[in-house]
């Protein structure tokens, strides 16, 4: 038996029945990262003896029958711009890379209080803006199927430990894209669930009105579990939502039988890879076989979502890192003249080119005689696609979509044209504006190897609709394995 | 409708921003922001005349929490990552003149 | 002919609100904790913290704008104003901009010039900064957040202001309102009620309005008046050479009485507002502004005309008492120990305002108890000392609160009334008097009085006037 080709869940089901320790598991992990990371460079922080130390914990809490959910003792990744104390957290920033918090992330807190051991930290695009990993202070993340390639972003790092056995499963944030896009570039399941369904106290903000937790795993089952476990509503996020029914993995039915889902005729013309829509689409034939009723159907303004989000995105980014200034913590310039020049120098030595690009068009945007025009306009037009959506979600249950128009790009490919780059988040982006849940799950291969994924979308509060679909179509195909996990 | 941005744009933008940018930078910079300007110009495109901008996307309203004192000394945690700090204080470059 | 200028003054006032904790999170706002112990991740601008609102701002907010007559928003949201300072931990300050809590509003004021009104253009909640101290030694600055997220209300009028008279009075008129709600104790010179002024002048007769400046750091009356009167100059002055006045903020320096600008090109003043998408909307119900309404406790025109009614007190002495919560709060305790209403209105207006004032308290500094002011006018009234005793005693008890039953009988200032101990004395004196007499007797009932004087020195005060007056009367037939 390998343990690094388990999934949470069975690997959980081990460790209940004794088959496998918790050290046990935890040390393969390690031993993973040891033997991988060189390469990949998935993590920015790996504390073995922490989490060697944790995983003891975790043992006698099990053994003493104190600890009993389904991911107790099994080993964890988390993104670095979650907030964990005791370490450090960096948001692969330069302007942060000495900084320990002084409390943890509240997903992160109920991970634990589920017997999570943490593995350490995973690289990302710094302050979660790339599509590519590349933008990490820290050097990029390599994908685990062809390490000529970007494992995606922004949470590449993590999708890149999950499809490389490095971890068992990981949390991901996703603001345009960035759970579902990597994990459908390193072949894992990720979803990103509605708008304040996971705390988002502790995640460090990039577009708060879009930023959301969510897992990634090798399957559906690992999500909905994990999910499970990490949502709730928080007092300290006040965005947060009281939702009726927290109850995940009831969804899981493996029957797709009467699910309405639609086809965006919109999301299948100019710009995607052929490989990728026949992938796709094969996807969908197999739910009809399955009993889905599926159809096409036209979703209008799809080609307004991505100038609105980056406006958005923008803007309240500008804002949320304006706290990054040299006073308090994090990065200081070494040699200043006065206040301003303190600030000026901290932040342009601090940040990185693609964050710094981010903030001026962020700030641009909501400076005085543009707000109107620019951020204004952005929050109608998006008003304007949420109520596309919602008539969407009057005759479907599901929506089908690419989580990406290809797979994953060579290194270096993507961050000489930024605009190419934002492109690419056409299928990702509409769901964080319209704070719908949404899935990437697996869905073939291309023939250069390297792994294609199905994005299921559902309505807000609907993570059973496409918890359904995806549990329904994994069904029908075997998992391909990582390489590297053989 | 291709945008472009003056010095001056560039130079105030940094000043809101603190952002202090040189060179080829600031040529970059600037060429970025004026393609970027131009890129989400398309949303011009639509008419969006009497729709309410959406800022938030659910009804939650009246998230407050009791006036109650929670929280005690959180000096040691506040100051754990000063750069630079006295007295419990953090320093930073003289503010008047 | 010299030209007439008019001055044109609005006023943004900024309240600290009177909450346990701060607006966004659980520390206390408690004053004088070493620095950065009242302090957590929320007011410090500390990556992945949020905030929270805190209930009582809002209702403190509301109650304000009912009391102020304004419409109170009933979707009402918060925004971010961008700007970079140390003492701004985010470097947003979280305030209201688009969609503030209360609108158009007003308040009315009575000055030698007569009664007026001053509108309110509208009411908001924001987050006070935090502090910044100047180390000298150095050439650096010290930032404590202690302050840094204690709620504020900020009160922005219309430039309805003519005068520094106006100012103080709608100024004291809104100290007067909120600190009956109890949203603020508003003391200037602690820095809980704080003023911006906004002047222009424009010539007499005009209708357009003069660019503004803006001053800050104005912490007293005397201040703003100061203030006032330096910018009027100084704007005339501007306007007569030929120049013109820049629109800007300037802060006023009390010692040197001037003022100068405090912003530099780096300050560029675009806040980039934008609604905080880490704070939900604020939607006012019906039923929460019957609440806050119902809460509201009696206001000052409401007491001035109980207090005529009930306590039958002089619209006068009604006004002067209710001016200020607590000394409305004390005479009604005192009244309700059983004391004569009318001698207690007199002692706060007479003898204790006039030792505040010598004492440079405030109006609401009263230093001793009601039991003690009741038992001192009941010594008065049962005969026990007479006034100008009385007024000896008072400033026994204003300095430190004693018992004036226990203090009389320990400095044997009880009055002498017993006439058979007071008619030996009275006769001497009338001995001593032949002149003071023979008037008397001629005619002159005043000429007694030196007699009674006599009478009162030797008895060191404590002799009855009324008592010895008799006795005299008697004696001389």
């Amino acid at each position: 038996m390998d343990i690094l080709n388990l999934t949470a869940v069975s690997l959980g089901e081990k460790i209940k029945a004794k088959e496998v320790s918790v050290k046990e598991a935890t040390k393969a992990c390690l031993g993973q990262i040891e033997k991988q990371d060189k390469t990949l460079n998935s993590f920015i922080t790996v504390e073995p003896e922490k989490a060697l130390e944790q995983a003891e914990k975790v043992q006698q809490k099990i053994d003493a029958g104190e600890l009993t959910g389904p991911l107790a003792g099994v080993p964890v990744a988390v993104k670095d711009n979650m907030l964990v104390k005791g370490g450090l957290t960096t948001c692969a920033s330069h302007i942060l890379d000495h900084f320990h918090p002084a409390f943890s992330s509240t997903a992160v807190e109920k991970l634990q209080a589920a017997g999570a051991v943490i593995l350490g930290k995973t690289n990302m695009d710094e302050f979660a803006m790339g599509s590519t990993t590349e933008t990490s202070y820290f050097g990029p993340t390599r994908n685990p199927w062809n390490t000529e390639h970007v494992p995606g972003g922004s949470s590449g790092g993590s999708c890149a430990a999950v499809a490389s056995g490095e971890a068992i499963y990981a949390l991901g944030s996703d603001t345009g894209g960035s759970i579902r896009q990597p994990s459908s570039f390193c072949g894992v399941t990720g979803i990103k669930p509605t708008y304040g369904t996971v705390s988002r106290y502790g995640l460090v903000a990039y577009g708060s009105s879009l930023d959301q937790i969510g897992p990634i795993a090798k399957d559906v089952r690992d999500c909905a579990t994990v999910l499970e476990t990490i949502a709730g509503y928080d007092p300290k996020d006040s965005t947060s939502v009281k939702r009726d029914d927290y109850g995940f993995t009831k969804a899981l039915t493996g029957s797709a039988k009467g699910l309405r889902i639609g086809i965006p005729e919109e999301y299948f013309g100019e710009g995607l890879d052929p490989e990728v829509k026949k992938s796709i689409l094969d996807a969908a034939e197999a739910l009809k076989a399955q009993g889905a009723e599926v159809s096409y159907f036209h979703l209008p303004l799809v080609e307004y979502a991505i100038p609105a989000y980056y406006i958005i995105a923008c803007a309240e980014a500008s804002s949320n890192l304006e706290r990054f200034d040299g006073v308090k913590y994090g990065y200081r310039t070494k040699e200043y003249e006065g206040l301003h020049n303190m600030y000026k120098k901290t932040r342009s030595e601090g940040f990185g080119a693609e964050v710094k690009r981010r903030i001026i068009l962020g700030s641009f945007v909501l400076s005085s005689g543009y707000y109107d025009a620019y951020y204004l306009k952005a929050l109608r037009v998006k008003a304007l696609i949420k109520k596309a959506f919602d008539e969407a979600f009057e005759k479907y249950d599901v929506i089908l979509a690419p989580a990406s128009p290809t797979t994953a790009p060579k290194l270096g490919e993507s961050l000489s044209d930024p605009i190419q780059m934002y492109l690419g988040d056409i299928y990702t982006i509409s769901v964080n504006l319209c704070g719908l849940p949404g899935i990437t799950v697996p869905c073939g291969m291309d023939s250069k190897g390297l792994p294609i994924g199905v994005q299921f979308i559902g309505n807000v509060f609907r993570e059973d609709h496409i918890l359904q679909a995806g549990y329904a179509y994994e069904q029908t195909r075997t998992m391909e394995i990582c390489p590297l996990c053989r | 409708m291709a945008n472009v941005i003056s010095d001056e744009t560039m130079e105030y933008v940094g000043i809101l921003a603190k952002l202090e940018l040189t060179g080829e930078e600031k040529e970059n910079a600037r060429k970025d922001l004026e393609k970027m300007l131009d890129y989400v110009d398309k949303l011009n495109e639509l008419d969006v005349s009497g729709v309410e901008p959406m800022s938030h996307i659910f009804p939650v309203n009246n998230v407050f929490r009791e006036d109650e004192v929670t929280n005690g000394d959180g000096s040691k945690d506040t100051m754990a990552n000063a750069p630079a700090q006295k007295d419990n204080q953090f320093i930073v470059p003289k503010t008047i003149g | 002919m010299a030209k007439e200028y008019e001055t044109v003054i609005g006023l943004e006032v900024h309240v600290e609100l009177a909450t346990k904790t701060k607006i966004f999170c659980g520390c206390s706002t408690a004053f004088g904790g070493a620095p950065n112990t009242h302090t957590c991740p929320v007011c410090t601008g500390m990556p992945g913290s949020l905030p929270v609102l805190n209930k009582k701002v809002l209702e403190y907010a509301v109650a304000v704008g009912l009391a102020t007559n304004c419409d109170i928003t009933r979707y009402s949201k918060f925004d971010r104003k961008n700007y970079f300072y140390p003492d701004n931990p985010q470097n947003y300050q979280i305030s209201q901009l688009y969609l503030p809590i209360c609108r158009n509003g007003h308040v009315d004021i009575d000055t030698a010039g007569g009664k007026k009104q001053i509108r309110i253009h509208e009411i908001h909640m924001e987050e006070d900064a935090g502090k910044l101290i100047h180390d000298e030694w150095n050439d650096t600055s010290l930032v404590d957040y202690n302050r840094s997220g204690v709620p504020l209300i900020e009160i922005v009028s219309e430039p309805d202001m003519r005068s520094a008279d106006e100012v103080i009075a709608y100024l004291e008129k809104l100290r007067m309102t909120i600190q009956y709600l109890g949203a603020s104790d508003c003391k200037l010179n602690e820095g809980s009620m704080r003023a911006d002024v906004n002047l222009s002048v424009r010539e007499v007769g005009s209708q357009k309005l003069g660019t503004r400046t803006e001053m800050k750091n104005i912490n007293s009356f005397k201040a703003i008046q100061h203030a006032i009167e330096g910018e009027r100059q100084r704007q005339i002055e501007e306007l007569e050479e030929g120049r013109e006045v820049i629109q800007e903020t300037r802060r006023w320096d009390d010692n040197k009485e001037s003022s100068r600008p405090m912003r530099s090109k780096e300050d560029a003043q675009d806040y980039r507002y934008f609604p905080d998408p880490d704070l939900t909307p604020i939607v006012i119900s019906d039923e929460f502004l019957a609440k806050i309404k119902s809460q509201e406790p009696e206001m000052q025109d409401a007491k001035i005309a109980r207090y005529q009614k009930e306590f039958d007190l002089p619209e006068y002495d009604a006004q002067i008492i209710t001016s200020v919560k607590k000394m409305a709060d004390f005479f009604e305790d005192t009244v309700a120990l059983g004391a004569n209403p009318k001698k207690v209105s007199n002692w706060l207006m007479g003898e204790t305002m006039r030792l505040q004032k010598e004492k440079g308290m405030d109006q609401d500094q009263i230093p001793f108890s009601p039991e003690n002011l009741a038992s001192l006018i009941a010594l008065t009234e049962d005969g026990s000392i007479n006034s100008s005793v009385a007024k000896e005693v008072f400033e026994q008890v204003f300095a430190d609160d004693v018992d004036p039953k226990q203090y009389v009988e320990e400095h044997g200032l009880k009055s002498m009334n017993d006439e058979g101990a007071l008619r030996g004395i009275v006769e001497e004196k009338i001995a001593a008097n032949p002149k003071a007499v023979e008037d008397y007797r001629g005619g002159k009932k005043k000429a007694i009085g030196a007699i009674v004087g006599q009478v009162m020195k030797e008895t060191k005060g404590k002799a009855d006037p009324g008592t010895v007056n008799k006795l005299i009367k008697e004696i001389l037939g």
